[in-house]
């Protein structure tokens, strides 16, 4: 990029008419299946405890009020509505995470999350591969479990392989004083992103669901051949993740548990404990609905509208532009 | 001593790895959904100039090595060290080793402006300008007539260098030679 042209956007005028569009689309087909479009706050004053996201923290001072963060995702806010009896709703978002940029990152960027009252993650999978593939024009996605998937490209089965021999998989990338801070679900992460990632989706799109409960974040957990697995489903397009979905955590008890054991390993990792967010704690208590949500990245999501391999180019303006 | 976090990586940064002073050709930022992300880094190593793919987990460093450029007037060599002076108005001098020098040797000019990698205070690497421009010193005799047209035959220029020109091409004229491709460019005027 050179001084004379970094004003400029780095999408091409085609790429932000297929932007509007793409939301047009959006819009229609939630209108269609009378999904109520809502807005909440992308600033305000909880993060989330997630080890692996990090927010953006904003020196905000207003009514007595000091510091908050830009969200990473509407959930918590989506979810008090639907507490509060919405019934069905969808949002468009800028949603932020710290650390974040590369060819399929950016520390700013759109997400479509939607929460359908009385779903479960299996009719929510069907919604999402009308979306995509209604835009796309795609053939629809098939249900692969995560254990087939690394049993196919990493040849390790998640559920069985010892820690040891998990951590011997990693040499390949990794230093052994690098493997020797990765936890469990650090090994497998690199895995997926490494051997498993670049293989999904290429032929036709490809839901990987079944994550080990360790990987539930905010999803039920069932037992399935022995194992706890959670509820919760990601779907590949020719290699490139693009939403990642819940059949969602109703019960509050349980929900407080996962944010304290979150900020455990925060702590292990040297990151500092989140605030949990009470008020999101006391939508859950009071009822959360039966349902299902999903959260989508619509600036991938163009990516592959558009054949593109690089974020920049269905951004007007990327981080280093912004 | 400064060192960069993955937050920091970049195309371009000069880090230690392994104890061999790198510069970064390619971060790449990966992360699967929800888990540990990770930099997929492209680097090159400046000592041996290998190219080497690490990965590193959000959050590891790297220590900042003390590499940096800058231009140098080249003076002479006494056979064993070519000698760059400052050009920032301090005269102060630096001795290079045939090793730092390398291929740039066929194309130092006393009183040219080079590009010299410093490492902890020492010449790592020279570098010379992307155009130079060298006089003929050998080459067959020149052919009258019509300039455009084709062929070519070596010339020997004042460096040592051997650079294919034009057949009309004469001794004692001046060329201007592209160094990334050791290619002929123009005849200089007034050389």
């Amino acid at each position: 990029m050179t001084e004379e042209s970094a004003w400029r956007p780095s999408a091409s005028p085609a790429a932000l008419k297929s932007r509007a569009q793409q939301l047009a689309f959006a819009r229609g087909f939630f209108a269609e299946r009378e999904v109520l479009e809502v807005e909440t706050p992308v600033l305000a004053q909880h993060g989330v405890t997630d080890v692996n996201l990090d927010g953006v923290a904003a020196d905000v001072s207003a009514a007595g009020r000091e510091g908050g963060w830009l969200q990473t995702s509407p959930e918590y806010h989506m979810k008090r509505l639907l507490a509060a009896g919405s019934g069905s709703i969808y949002q468009v978002s800028k949603v932020f995470r710290n650390g974040e940029r590369g060819r399929r990152h950016n520390p700013e960027f759109s997400m479509l999350e939607w929460y359908r009252v009385g779903y479960d993650d299996t009719a929510l999978m069907a919604d999402v591969a009308d979306l995509v593939c209604g835009w796309l024009d795609c053939a629809r996605p098939v249900q692969v479990s995560y254990r087939d998937a690394m049993l196919a490209w990493a040849k390790v089965d998640p559920f069985e392989i010892s820690d040891e021999d998990l951590r011997r998989c990693c040499e390949q990338w990794l230093e052994p004083d690098q493997i020797a801070e990765l936890d469990r679900d650090g090994c497998l992460d690199l895995l997926m992103s490494f051997s498993v990632e670049p293989n999904l989706g290429r032929d036709s799109p490809e839901f990987i669901v079944g994550y080990p409960a360790s990987q539930a974040a905010l999803a039920r957990v069932s037992v399935v051949d022995g194992h706890p697995v959670a509820h919760r489903f990601e779907l590949y397009v020719d290699g490139l993740e693009l939403c990642n979905g819940y059949w969602e955590l109703v019960d509050a008890s349980e929900q407080r548990r996962r944010f304290e054991a979150d900020n455990r390993l925060r702590q292990q990792s040297g990151k500092p404990d989140m605030a949990l967010d009470e008020a999101f704690l006391d939508a859950v208590e009071t009822g959360l609905p039966d349902c299902a949500g999903v959260a989508l990245g619509l600036d991938r999501l163009l990516m592959l509208k558009l054949g593109t391999r690089d974020i920049a180019e269905v951004l007007a303006f990327p981080f280093e532009r912004a | 001593m400064a060192s960069y976090s993955t937050n920091e990586f970049r195309g371009g940064l000069k880090v230690l790895l392994d104890g061999d002073p790198c510069i970064m050709l390619e971060n790449e930022f990966v992360k699967p959904g929800k888990g540990q992300a990770f930099n997929r880094v492209r680097l090159r190593n400046l000592m041996t100039n290998r190219v080497w793919d690490r990965t590193f987990k959000s959050g590891e460093s790297l220590e900042a090595a003390d590499v940096i450029d800058q231009d140098m007037e080249y003076l002479y060599t006494d056979g064993e060290f070519w000698h760059f002076m400052l050009t920032d108005g301090s005269f102060e001098q630096y001795p290079a080793d045939a090793k730092a020098v390398g291929d740039t040797v066929k194309w130092l000019k006393e009183q040219d402006v080079y590009t010299v990698t410093l490492y902890n205070g020492a010449p790592l690497t020279v570098t010379p300008p992307n155009f130079v421009e060298l006089e003929v010193v050998d080459t067959d005799p020149g052919m009258k007539g019509d300039t455009a047209q084709g062929g070519s035959k070596p010339a020997t220029l004042s460096t040592g260098a051997v650079v294919n020109v034009p057949l009309f091409i004469t001794i004692g004229e001046v060329l201007k030679v592209d160094t990334r491709s050791g290619d002929y460019v123009s005849r200089v005027k007034g050389g």
